[in-house]
């Protein structure tokens, strides 16, 4: 950087290049239940057509409170609330914001069709298709926040958009399993616990794949706010994941508790990503030294 | 951006016979001399509120970035270098301090009035999912107060920290919530006028006109500085082939860009879009599968 009389990375006296998210904590809260409703219309879904009706009914209850609560979440993040009805103003595909508000509405539509048909026990064949439209919506609510957050400037964001959909999709796999099991007997909820095992190890494993791409940009994940979220979150997904895997097939009490862990955990999974964004915003050097490397590798090249 | 699908047809095409040749700004930044009355014009017109008035000991420079608040930025860089030198070959002393100490003016004063890009492909546009941001017939960028409902995505998706959200109280003493940025002065453009900040600026740093004919001027503009011998002078946007399409409002820096706080290769984050969703695609059929298989009779066991 000497040779244009910069000051190193820094810039103009250390002031960001970008503007920090303004989103409050709604939205990585929202990350979290929109991952738990996508996941668990899925799980509610495989767990109707293997014949575990009490798991299935859990999980379509746990997933329609899911999204009720998001809305209200979304909502209470505008700068104006009232004009939340914007979002379905359009339909633009080359934002993900308005793909998932699409997403969630459909999603929030056809499961509350499948518990109310499923509670009253009306319309079987209507709250079938009701379960297959929110399970196919399932996917894509658990995973397009993580393409949103990575279709930014924000270099921890958009430098890990092959690994953050992999991220929040495990999570939200775990989430599904552990919101299930108070709910649910344990000689019923086996689907449960092994999305529990599955989902953790994908989700710590995607992490850290995510991290070795960052490589320099990861430092947000290594020291301060964020780096202690991260470490919280898979302790805590450890940690649930070992109760409902030693305890829970016998004690419904223990299944609920280590749910209850890898739900924090998945929770503080999207808190981490969330303030690591903020924080690589605000770095100044996160987003000049790797714009200048590229340019000077494209100036080495065509020299 | 032709991989990235776009919904309806695209500036000019869309506009039929309403389109208008392209217009913008392009910023001499060697002719500055910091009055600022380019940001004083800027509020008066639009009517921005003043947003703190602080001392921050950055040079003169108590704006410090732009912002809701904050339409025009002048940058206030102070720097042990010479301004030029007495040679037609700026090259060989391009960042050398010991020309500097002959030069016998070893400290140069660089101002610079930063401003929106107007980008060709602009992420904010990009990533609005209320359709508030829009492009208007000039091919410049705004956002429409009365559709904005204050959801923040275009805030970390511009690459140069522009567009932020306003918190100061609305006209009805509420918090404003929507987000602001430069117009390029749209409602002068229809009446025939020029930009407030064009109009006062007294040097023509800041020239306002069609696109092509700016992008020619600053060309022959550059050619003059360097056969002057100035030292550093380079052209910042007016490359269609960059990361975002080429600037609507360009600049002539004196030194590299991220010495004024701008992103030296700045890139619109919709031009990675596809290959995030396509992760994502994989990570929703992981999530389905896996919950599939956790359900399976075959790997449960029946429990």
């Amino acid at each position: 950087m000497s040779e244009h009389g910069t000051n190193g990375d820094r810039g103009y006296y250390g002031r960001p290049v970008l503007k920090a998210p303004v989103w409050k904590p709604q939205i990585p809260f929202y990350f979290f239940t929109g991952g738990l409703g996508g996941a668990s219309a899925v799980l509610a879904l495989a767990a109707r057509a293997t014949g575990r009706s009490r798991l299935a009914r859990a999980s379509s209850l746990v997933g329609l409170a899911a999204d009720v609560v998001s809305p209200l979440l979304l909502i209470t993040d505008l700068g104006r609330p009232e004009r939340f009805h914007h979002m379905l103003r359009m339909l633009r595909v080359t934002s993900p914001m308005s793909v998932g508000s699409w997403v969630l509405a459909g999603e929030g539509a056809a499961s509350g069709a499948a518990v109310a048909l499923d509670l009253t026990g009306r319309l079987p064949r209507v709250r079938t298709a009701a379960e297959v439209a929110s399970a196919v919506l399932g996917p894509p609510l658990a995973t397009y926040t993580a393409v949103l957050v990575a279709n930014t400037a924000v270099p921890v964001w958009h430098e890990a958009r092959r690994e953050l959909p992999f991220v929040f999709a495990a999570s939200s796999a775990a989430s599904a399993g552990a919101a299930a099991l108070p709910f649910v007997p344990p000689e019923e909820a086996g689907p449960a616990r092994r999305a529990i095992v599955a989902g953790v190890v994908g989700e710590l494993v995607a992490t850290e794949a995510m991290k070795r791409r960052l490589g320099e940009l990861a430092g947000p994940y290594r020291s301060g706010r964020a780096a202690r979220l991260d470490r919280a979150a898979s302790a805590l997904s450890v940690g649930g994941a070992v109760v409902t895997t030693a305890l829970g097939r016998r004690s419904r009490v223990a299944a609920s508790a280590g749910g209850a862990l890898v739900l924090g955990g998945a929770m503080l999974r999207r808190w981490s990503v969330f303030v690591a964004g903020r924080e690589s915003a605000l770095d100044p050097a996160a987003t000049i030294g790797p714009q200048r490397a590229r340019l000077e590798g494209r100036e080495a090249t065509r020299a | 951006m032709s991989a990235v699908p776009t919904t309806g047809a695209t500036w000019p095409g869309s506009y039929g016979d309403e389109a208008r040749p392209r217009v913008g700004f392009f910023t001499d930044t060697s002719i500055c001399i910091g009055c600022k009355a380019c940001e004083v014009a800027c509020k008066e017109w639009n009517l921005v509120p003043e947003d703190g008035l602080v001392f921050t000991g950055e040079s003169y420079d108590n704006t410090s970035a732009l912002g809701a608040n904050s339409w025009r930025h002048v940058a206030f860089v102070e720097q042990e270098r010479p301004l030029r030198v007495p040679t037609a070959d700026p090259i060989a002393v391009d960042g050398d301090t010991a020309v500097a100490r002959t030069d016998g003016d070893a400290l140069r004063w660089l101002m610079s009035s930063d401003v929106c890009k107007h980008c060709t492909h602009a992420a904010c546009l990009d990533v609005c999912p209320t359709g508030a941001l829009f492009r208007t017939e000039y091919g410049t960028v705004v956002v429409q107060e009365d559709v904005c409902n204050g959801c923040g995505y275009c805030v970390p998706a511009c690459p140069f920290g522009v567009i932020d959200q306003r918190e100061l109280p609305d006209e009805h003493g509420r918090p404003d919530g929507r987000v602001w940025k430069c117009t390029l002065c749209y409602d002068r453009l229809e009446g025939g006028l020029e930009p407030a900040c064009a109009k006062a600026c007294p040097t023509d740093s800041i020239q306002f006109g069609e696109l092509d004919e700016l992008r020619a001027r600053a060309e022959r503009r550059l050619a003059k500085l360097e056969g002057e011998g100035w030292v550093g002078a380079r052209l910042y946007g007016n490359d269609p082939g960059d990361g975002v399409g080429g600037f609507g409002a360009f600049f002539l820096l004196l030194d590299a860009p991220e010495v004024y706080g701008l992103p030296p290769d700045p890139v619109v984050t919709t031009r990675d879009l596809p290959g995030a969703w396509k992760a994502a695609g994989v990570a929703m059929g992981a999530l389905a599968l896996g919950l599939a298989a956790c359900a399976s009779r075959l790997l449960g066991g029946g429990r």
